[in-house]
């Protein structure tokens, strides 16, 4: 048999032993613990021992969707970071990047996730998805064909539907206070 | 007709290793200075290797019949799954009367029944099952997975298990892997090489489909599939979860994803895909298997008997255009979570509040440390943000550590100014 404990010695002297916390608890605490969220953002635990589930709130203080209250699950499962965190819209709201269901379309979330991301990429990528509706990816193709077609309506849309009013015949969540 | 026989020696019949001991007999120009030819390494690798393999699946198999024709005798397998009439074209141990039963037993039964005088110890389930004690037992472990979970678990495991005052604790880990045409084949010395972790952001990535391309603009089966899986199945079925091992659920987002086709006049969705694009199953091929295995086993021959220098540490196979393979050093990441980081003990008062052990962190020069985050298992000591978790730990800070932590436990330590962790482990006077 080699006698790897020689190389051992050689090689590094420092002793490295690591804790048994999984290696996605971890990388979890120091995403969690290094995020730095302005005010329109702020993270909610149900169980303050349960770093895998929260929610996270966007209240944007600039652009269509301002005065809305927007909250979002997250779900991180033990195979992160090598799979992103599962994140859903739990309001029922009006916007062309997210459908009826709460299922998001930002890239980074599925087909351009990478370990090198972090929980506060994904934060920052959907509170930009509020001043930046998107109508090339629709989710919900009603509301990416009017702000295509007819940004004033559009902006009006948005508008009745924070207000828990119907678009469409579609009635949606209040998030709202106004 | 052979009949098996516990006994090592008396099964090995004149010649049986005539050619393996070309190698063993007589050192080479590329032996290591440790090697003792002749009957010490012939002894250690036939009486007293003990060596584990994990999963006895396409490569699983491959690996236990290599090593057991190289002469190892002492093979444990783990294996969690039972046999599926599909394994039967690769899975060369298993006969179509062994559809139903694990994989471990049915291999070990079959290795031991063609190859006198080995003995393979089955465990049918999870690598998770075991603790440290065992994995001790053996002299090298060889993985033969298709999960990155288990194989992120065992080798975060091997590297934890490395203590300091116990060379026998350091266990050399063969890593093989196959996707379709591609495969590699590493050597792990935990804590002192590269380890999976360090190389997780290697790995092919799953193909995703962009979720708004999945609910409005499918063009091929794969996206129905997607939409079915994704989309579907949570807005019909709301909690309850996908099974993809269930036939029923498979079947449920066969019908789904076919009646989507045919409103977009898609063609190509059948069972089988379904199958695999849940399931994100790549076609396993035999010989890429073949080759894979034969590179692990011929790792474990040269650790086991140091009668070669072994891979340092990474070896990739591509076949999909004609056969190309590369050898290199995959280093270790410094923020590697699993091997990387700092390590330190320390030993403080057992009257010391966690304030003043943070205060004592950050004063420290050599690791330079700002805003600690500190927790403990899945404990959370203290949290410098978010702001709900730091007001939620915050009366932590005037609490004793030695009420939070035990004598020798660990301690896990982030911060921004960290590459990724530092653990502690603490000691009271
Ligand atoms: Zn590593």
């Amino acid at each position: 048999m080699i006698k790897i404990w020689s190389m051992k010695k050689s090689e590094d002297a420092a002793a490295k032993r690591k804790p048994k916390t999984s290696a996605a608890q971890i990388r979890v605490q120091k995403d969690l613990t290094e995020l730095e969220l302005p005010e329109t953002m702020k993270t909610n635990f149900p169980d303050a021992n349960d770093l895998l589930n929260f929610t996270l709130t966007i209240t944007p203080d600039e652009g269509m969707y301002k005065g809305g209250s927007f909250t979002f699950s997250f779900a991180i499962n033990t195979n992160y970071p090598h799979e992103p965190p599962k994140v859903k819209c739990i309001p029922k709201i009006y916007h062309p990047n997210v459908d009826l269901d709460g299922n998001v379309c930002l890239n980074i979330l599925r087909e351009d996730w990478k370990p090198v991301l972090n929980l506060n990429s994904v934060m920052v990528g959907l509170q930009y998805l509020f001043l930046e509706p998107n109508a090339d990816d629709p989710l919900n193709k009603e509301a990416a064909e009017e702000l295509r077609r007819n940004r004033e309506q559009f902006i009006y849309n948005v508008r009745q539907a924070m207000r828990g009013n119907s678009v469409k015949a579609i009635q949606y969540d209040r998030v709202s206070a106004l | 007709m052979t009949t098996v026989n516990d006994d090592a020696t008396s099964s090995d019949w004149d010649g049986r290793y005539y050619h393996v001991d070309q190698v063993l007999n007589t050192p080479g120009p590329r032996t290591e200075d440790s090697f003792q030819a002749g009957d010490a390494v012939k002894d250690f690798l036939r009486n007293q290797c003990k060596i584990l393999v994990i999963g006895a699946g396409g490569l699983g198999c491959e690996i236990l019949a290599n090593l057991a024709l190289t002469g190892f005798k002492d093979i444990h397998v783990i294996d969690m799954d039972t046999i599926d009439i599909s394994n039967l074209n690769r899975q060369f141990l298993f006969r179509p009367k062994d559809v139903g039963n694990p994989k471990a037993l049915v291999a070990a039964e079959f290795i031991m029944q063609r190859v006198p005088g080995v003995k393979v110890t089955p465990y049918f389930g999870k690598i998770q099952d075991k603790d440290e004690d065992y994995y001790l037992q053996f002299n090298i472990i060889v993985c033969g997975l298709d999960s990155v979970e288990a194989r992120r678990w065992i080798n975060a495991t091997l590297v934890n298990m490395v203590d300091e005052e116990n060379p026998e604790s350091l266990k050399p880990l063969i890593d093989g892997g196959t996707e379709g045409f591609k495969g590699q084949a590493r050597v792990i010395l935990p804590t002192i090489s590269s380890c999976y972790e360090c190389s997780l952001d290697m790995l092919n990535k799953p193909t995703a489909f962009p979720i708004c391309t999945i609910a409005n603009t499918p063009r091929l089966p794969e996206h129905c599939i997607e939409w079915a899986s994704v989309l579907e199945w949570p807005r019909v079925h709301g909690e309850k979860k996908l099974d993809t091992d269930d036939p029923e659920h498979i079947g449920w987002l066969y019908n789904t994803a076919l009646t989507r086709a045919k409103e977009f006049k898609i063609e190509g969705v059948t069972w089988s895909l379904t199958q695999g694009v849940v399931k994100n199953i790549i076609p396993a091929i035999a010989s890429t298997n073949a080759i894979i295995a034969a590179s692990c086993c011929n790792e474990a021959f040269k650790i086991a008997t140091s009668s070669a220098a072994f891979l340092n540490n990474y070896f990739m196979l591509i076949g999909t255009e004609g056969v190309y393979s590369y050898t290199f050093e995959h280093e270790k990441r410094k923020e590697c979570p699993v091997c990387g980081g700092e390590s330190l003990d320390i030993t403080i008062s057992k009257e010391w509040t966690v304030e003043r052990l943070i205060e004592m962190l950050v004063e420290k020069q050599d690791i330079q440390i700002k805003k600690p985050s500190l927790s403990s298992g899945i404990k959370q000591i203290y949290f410098q943000a978010p702001p709900q978790l730091e007001q939620a730990t915050r009366p932590n800070l005037e609490k004793k550590v030695s009420e939070l932590v035990e004598d020798g436990g660990e301690v896990t330590v982030t911060s921004s100014t960290l590459p990724f962790n530092l653990s502690l482990r603490i000691k009271y006077t």
